[in-house]
């Protein structure tokens, strides 16, 4: 399993719920197909997502973390919790690289409720990248966590 | 006897201008009847891709509106529906109504789209402007409301294919067209406007030549959801333009057609569609944007003009194109042009036409049917001092159909109609809407987690590919899941029943359904718990179905697997939640209007109609603001005998408390509650309560420095030169003027959006008192939009001469002996032409008060950074501040015509009349709170609530964070950030989160 390429990757994403929650709901209306690799956790705005989430998301074995929200610089329906997401996304994948994780398996992206091909695109994009990458380096043993 | 009045209110038309108003009427207290043409609300905005200036994605904003009307109780929505008749008078109306079959039962159909995607049949769609197809059985876009099917009868072959498919049982081959009589008091009439025929325009070839589009073609090309995804693509071939030209003026400002007027919008949204292109094509892409005058007359609009000149290198012809020609071969197209008074010719991959607005069609009928007056051009009759007012009481208009216009002020007039039509019947407020009522709420505290899960198959739309019944085994096992079972339809109103008896049968507290969306079902199924006992918020959804079975069709083993995996995720969610309570805060019903000008005082009449009662506070002794130094009106009427009306109506009402000589200086408090210091010039001060603040507290005048104003007494501004017009002190045989004085300058970029018409104002006024005198105006664009265009013209034809210059050639005032000389360049004949004229006319600015920083900080709300109030959206939110319960009115927003004051005091008005006309207000009850014992008092989550909802206070030496929680929205951000972990975001705390991202990735490990 630890074979790169040859594994499928466990995606977690936090959605903000006014555009990229959105964006992921106009991708199954329209049906766009796309990889079944993400598991999507609702929080009403990308300024949520505290950085223990998503710290916690790789200690549990996710091969990658998507924090996706409202496009800058003033789709945000709380103001500006985007700037928020943004800042703090930028400073974890510091902290990520420390711990030995990529921060290439962090990503943050922008996704707006008309957009269900890009959120389709981000989906198997990060999927391809990801499995180049190979599993999350902190499952030891053939994938599972210690 | 007691004249009979209906508290209902008739809309016709739902568009955004329809929605606003429909929106603000049922919130207010009355029933409302949303009629519309079209099988779903949303109009034209719908259609669009992007909005300026903001480049907001319009379905982003627009769809919370839409949700929110489709859900309103007091909301009835009549889609497919068109009035044929109306009988009796304001207050009490009797409306027929027809409403066209759709051939499938409302009440039935769910939305699921199973038929359409069985249905053979291909037909063009006409929501994507004809570039793409649908089937037979169609609904417009995906977040239709009401998101119901309709059976297209002229391309339908009857195959009953969707009659077998339907699991609901919706398809109804033979159903007929119905009639409904409708008993309202008023009514709102926004049908919008047609959007102009290009074909009448054949010297562009449209409908000839493939690569000659509408701009509302355009902005379906540029959407995401549109007929090429979102790609540019030209139709003969499907390649990507690399040049495009957008033609503005199509059907506007056009006498040949007999369309003069000016379409008002088309300017900005050309140089947006240039924008977004350009943001969406891969490779480089010229635009070219051909016009005759960049009408970006708007709140910060000139910015936007600039930015796509300089960020975006668009290039702005000033020409009027001939005509279009195509190369056959290559399907390019050649623009025939002259620029600099040659004739050219230049190739484009592509041209974009921006078409105008047109009155909407079969307008004429629905005059008739109403007994109102259109004017010339088939829109609405109105007049500048009731500009949402038709010429038959109790019936009002707002939006394109009034004349054509922008979204914000379509919506601002929106709210304003809204407050006219509530004024005839404010005494029946609450009569005709419906108020329910919920069994006591169970304490569920002390009980274990019992969960039900319930997991629907959609029809086949879940169950067609996601194993729905393994999902249900599945979820049995997982520990607190008291009962699990699948639903064909979980949405349908029996399983709501099934749904509330099984909570009884089995103790549930906490419910899951697993089926689509939680931003359009959520709140059905809160109901449903709710009238079970249960609090709402011991609910969670999760969506198997936009997230699962749609789109990993070919793939049911790994959308099974990753069904349970998010249901499982979603029960660790669950067993953690906890019942939230929705503060309920009292509300003061007084206003408070700060500014006695005419759109303050229309702010504070119009709430004193609805019964308020308002402390209006104005600086001078007297009032009546800006409006008492204008002498004439463009369009003829007597401002001085308007204003003496309105001030009398004012000083009437025994519902105004008058405040003269003076000025708010503390504002406190939030919505609902606010507490005011009102002090006056004789050092005497008041408190005062009030629920709601409207701002109405105007603009002032630039002072010129330019062309020796002040040092030559033939140089004056326009509103000077008015005073002596009126005086009979003017004499003169030339007169210059010179627009843009102190606007479109380094420092203050943007228009200022009246001085245009100031100026044809007064050379009309010139030419009608003294026909002789000779008038030359220097313009930068004549920005007379909309109607004004007329006066343009008329201008024009009595030989006022209109004498383009740039900021590159400047006109040049000289004082020579006494005697004032101007020069400046004619770029026709390409010369430079000396006058001595005896005036010179400067059109100054409208610029912000300079007091608006003191009034921003004592309310907290913001200003741009031109000086203005900045509302809470320009597009959608145009007189609301993202603080609830402080609006804004009038100049203080942006310079403005009274017209457009006045539709925006009404407006104001309606929306504040929204918040007091309530006893209560029930806020959000997913809230941030704060745990005392752990806070620190860092202040890191103060400084970062966009809604200043956190405040410290101090207790016992400790200072600590509080929640007002009348003004945190949700948010959670100061959550994520607080280091203490001492604040919990309701129903999204950390704990219920670490606990979904410990579910979704690992399984269960049973004790």
């Amino acid at each position: 399993m630890n074979e790169k390429g040859n594994f499928e990757p466990k995606i977690v994403g936090f959605l903000c719920n006014w555009c990229a929650y959105a964006g992921a709901d106009l991708a199954g209306v329209s049906r766009i197909q796309y990889a079944p690799n993400i598991r999507i956790i609702r929080v009403m705005c990308s300024g949520r997502v505290d950085p223990v989430f998503i710290l916690e998301a790789f200690k549990d074995g996710a091969d990658a973390v998507l924090v996706a929200g409202c496009h800058l610089p003033s789709d945000c329906h709380y103001i500006n919790g985007n700037y928020k997401a943004q800042a703090r996304v930028a400073l974890l994948k510091k902290v990520l690289e420390n711990f030995g994780i990529e921060p290439e398996r962090l990503r943050l992206e922008w996704v707006s409720a008309s957009e269900g091909d890009k959120f389709a695109n981000i989906m198997n994009d990060m999927v391809e990248q990801i499995k180049r990458l190979g599993p999350n380096p902190m499952k030891k043993d053939g994938g599972k966590i210690s | 006897m007691a004249e009979v009045k209906v508290g209902a209110v008739l809309v016709v038309g739902g568009g955004v201008a329809g929605i606003q108003a429909a929106l603000d009427l049922a919130d207010s207290g009355f029933k409302v009847y949303l009629l519309d043409q079209s099988p779903s609300i949303g109009g034209v905005m719908a259609r669009l891709d992007k909005t300026f200036p903001t480049n907001d994605c319009s379905m982003c904003i627009l769809a919370p509106k839409l949700v929110a009307t489709g859900r309103h109780p007091n909301i009835n929505l009549i889609t497919k529906g068109e009035l044929i008749e109306l009988n009796g008078k304001a207050g009490n109306f009797e409306a027929r109504v027809r409403k066209q079959s759709r051939y499938i039962n409302e009440s039935k159909c769910n939305g699921c789209g199973l038929c359409a995607q069985k249905c053979p049949i291909e037909a063009v769609d006409t929501f994507n402007e004809n570039l793409s197809s649908r089937s037979a059985i169609y609904v417009d876009y995906p977040q239709a409301v009401p998101l119901k099917f309709t059976i297209d009868r002229e391309k339908c072959i009857g195959c009953r294919t969707c009659q077998e498919i339907c699991k609901t049982k919706a398809i109804e081959y033979d159903q007929q067209d119905s009639e409904t009589v409708l008993k309202i008091g008023s009514i709102i009439l926004a049908p919008g406007f047609e959007p102009f025929d290009a074909t009448q325009k054949s010297e562009y070839g449209y409908g000839r030549y493939l690569n000659v589009v509408t701009s509302l073609e355009f902005e379906r090309i540029l959407s995401a959801s549109g007929p090429y995804g979102g790609l540019v693509l030209r139709s003969s071939d499907g390649e990507i333009p690399k040049k495009i030209a957008f033609i503005q003026c199509v059907g506007s400002r056009d006498a040949q057609i007999g369309n003069n007027y000016c379409s008002a919008a088309c300017c900005m949204y050309g140089i947006k569609e240039a924008i977004i292109a350009k943001e969406h094509v891969p490779i480089k892409l010229s635009c070219s944007i051909f016009y005759i005058d960049i009408r970006s007359y708007g709140k910060e609009f000139d910015d936007y003009y600039s930015r796509a000149q300089e960020e975006y290198n668009i290039r702005f012809v000033r020409s009027r194109p001939a005509r279009i020609t195509e190369d056959p071969r290559t399907n390019n197209l050649y623009l025939h042009y002259v620029e600099d008074g040659d004739p050219r010719i230049e190739e484009f991959d592509m041209v974009v036409l921006s078409i105008g607005m047109q009155a909407p069609k079969n307008v004429e009928t629905l005059a008739k049917v109403l007994g109102i007056q259109l004017n010339g051009y088939n829109f609405c009759q109105t007049s500048v001092f009731s500009p949402v007012e038709t010429s038959k009481p109790g019936i009002f208009v707002c939006g394109a159909f009034a004349a054509p216009k922008d979204i914000p002020e379509s919506v601002a007039q929106a709210s304003g109609a809204a407050a006219k039509a509530i004024a005839v019947i404010a005494s029946e407020r609450g009569k005709e809407i419906v108020e329910k009522e919920y069994k006591p709420e169970r304490d569920v505290s002390q009980e274990e987690p019992r969960i039900g899960v319930f997991v629907c198959h959609c029809g086949i739309n879940i169950g067609g590919v996601v194993n729905v019944l393994e999902v249900v085994e599945y979820v049995k096992k997982l520990s607190n899941v008291a009962y699990a079972e699948a639903n064909l339809y979980t949405c349908s109103q029996d399983t709501q029943g099934i749904i509330r008896e099984r909570i009884e049968e089995h103790d549930l507290n906490r419910v899951i359904v697993a089926s689509c969306t939680p931003r359009t079902h959520e709140p059905l199924f809160r109901e449903t718990v709710q009238e079970a006992g249960l609090n709402p918020y011991l609910f969670e959804m999760v969506n198997i179905r936009d997230q699962c079975s749609w789109v990993h069709m070919h793939q049911p083993k790994e959308a099974t697997g990753k069904a349970k995996e998010l249901v499982r995720s979603v029960i660790a969610k669950a067993r953690l939640l906890k019942p939230l309570k929705k503060p309920i805060i009292k509300v003061t019903p007084i206003g408070l209007v700060l500014g006695g000008g005419v759109s303050g005082m229309t702010a504070a009449l119009e709430l004193a109609k609805q019964g308020f009662e308002i402390h209006l506070v104005e600086r001078e002794k007297r009032l009546g603001g800006h409006l008492r130094q204008i002498r004439y009106m463009l369009e003829g009427r007597n401002p001085a005998e308007y204003l003496a009306l309105l001030i009398e109506e004012v000083m009437k009402n025994k519902k105004i408390r008058i405040h003269l000589n003076a000025e708010v200086t503390e504002v406190n408090g939030f919505v609902g509650n606010f507490k005011s210091k009102i002090s006056y010039d004789n050092g005497e001060e008041k408190e005062v309560e009030n629920g709601i603040v409207i701002i109405a507290t105007g603009a002032t005048e630039y002072k010129p420095v330019e062309y020796l104003y002040g040092k030559s007494s033939g140089v004056m501004t326009q509103r000077e030169l008015e005073e002596k017009l009126a005086e009979g002190e003017f004499k003169a045989e030339t007169v210059v003027m010179i627009q843009c004085i102190g606007a479109r300058t380094e420092a203050q970029p943007n228009c200022a959006r009246i001085c245009c018409g100031e100026a044809l104002k007064n050379a009309l006024k010139i030419k009608e008192i003294y026909p002789e005198t000779e008038v030359y105006v220097l313009y930068k664009d004549m920005r007379s939009y909309g109607f004004k265009e007329d006066y343009y013209r008329e201008a024009s034809a009595k030989g006022v001469l209109f004498i383009n210059y740039t900021d590159d050639k400047k006109p040049k005032v000289t004082n020579k002996n006494g005697k004032l000389e101007i020069t400046f360049w004619e770029p026709i004949i390409n010369e430079e032409i000396t006058l001595e004229p005896d005036v010179i006319a400067l059109s100054v600015a409208t610029i912000p008060n300079p007091d608006n920083k003191r009034t921003a900080e004592m309310v907290k709300v913001p200003l741009t950074k031109d000086g203005f109030f900045l509302e809470a959206h320009m597009k959608l939110r145009p007189v609301d501040f993202q603080t609830d319960g402080i609006f804004l009115c009038g100049m203080a927003h942006s310079p403005k015509f009274v017209d457009e004051s006045l539709a925006q005091a009404c407006a104001a008005a309606a929306r504040a009349g929204t918040i007091i006309c309530k006893k209560t207000l029930e806020m959000e009850g997913a809230i941030a709170h704060v745990d005392e014992n752990f806070c620190g008092g860092c202040r890191i989550c103060e400084n970062l609530c966009p809604y200043r909802a956190i405040e410290m206070k101090e207790k016992d030496g400790e200072v600590t964070a509080h929640i007002i929680e009348a003004l945190c929205k949700g948010c959670g951000i100061c959550g994520a950030a607080c280091p203490t972990k001492a604040i919990t975001m309701g129903h999204f705390t950390n704990e219920e989160i670490m606990a979904q991202v410990k579910a979704t990735l690992l399984e269960e490990v049973k004790a």
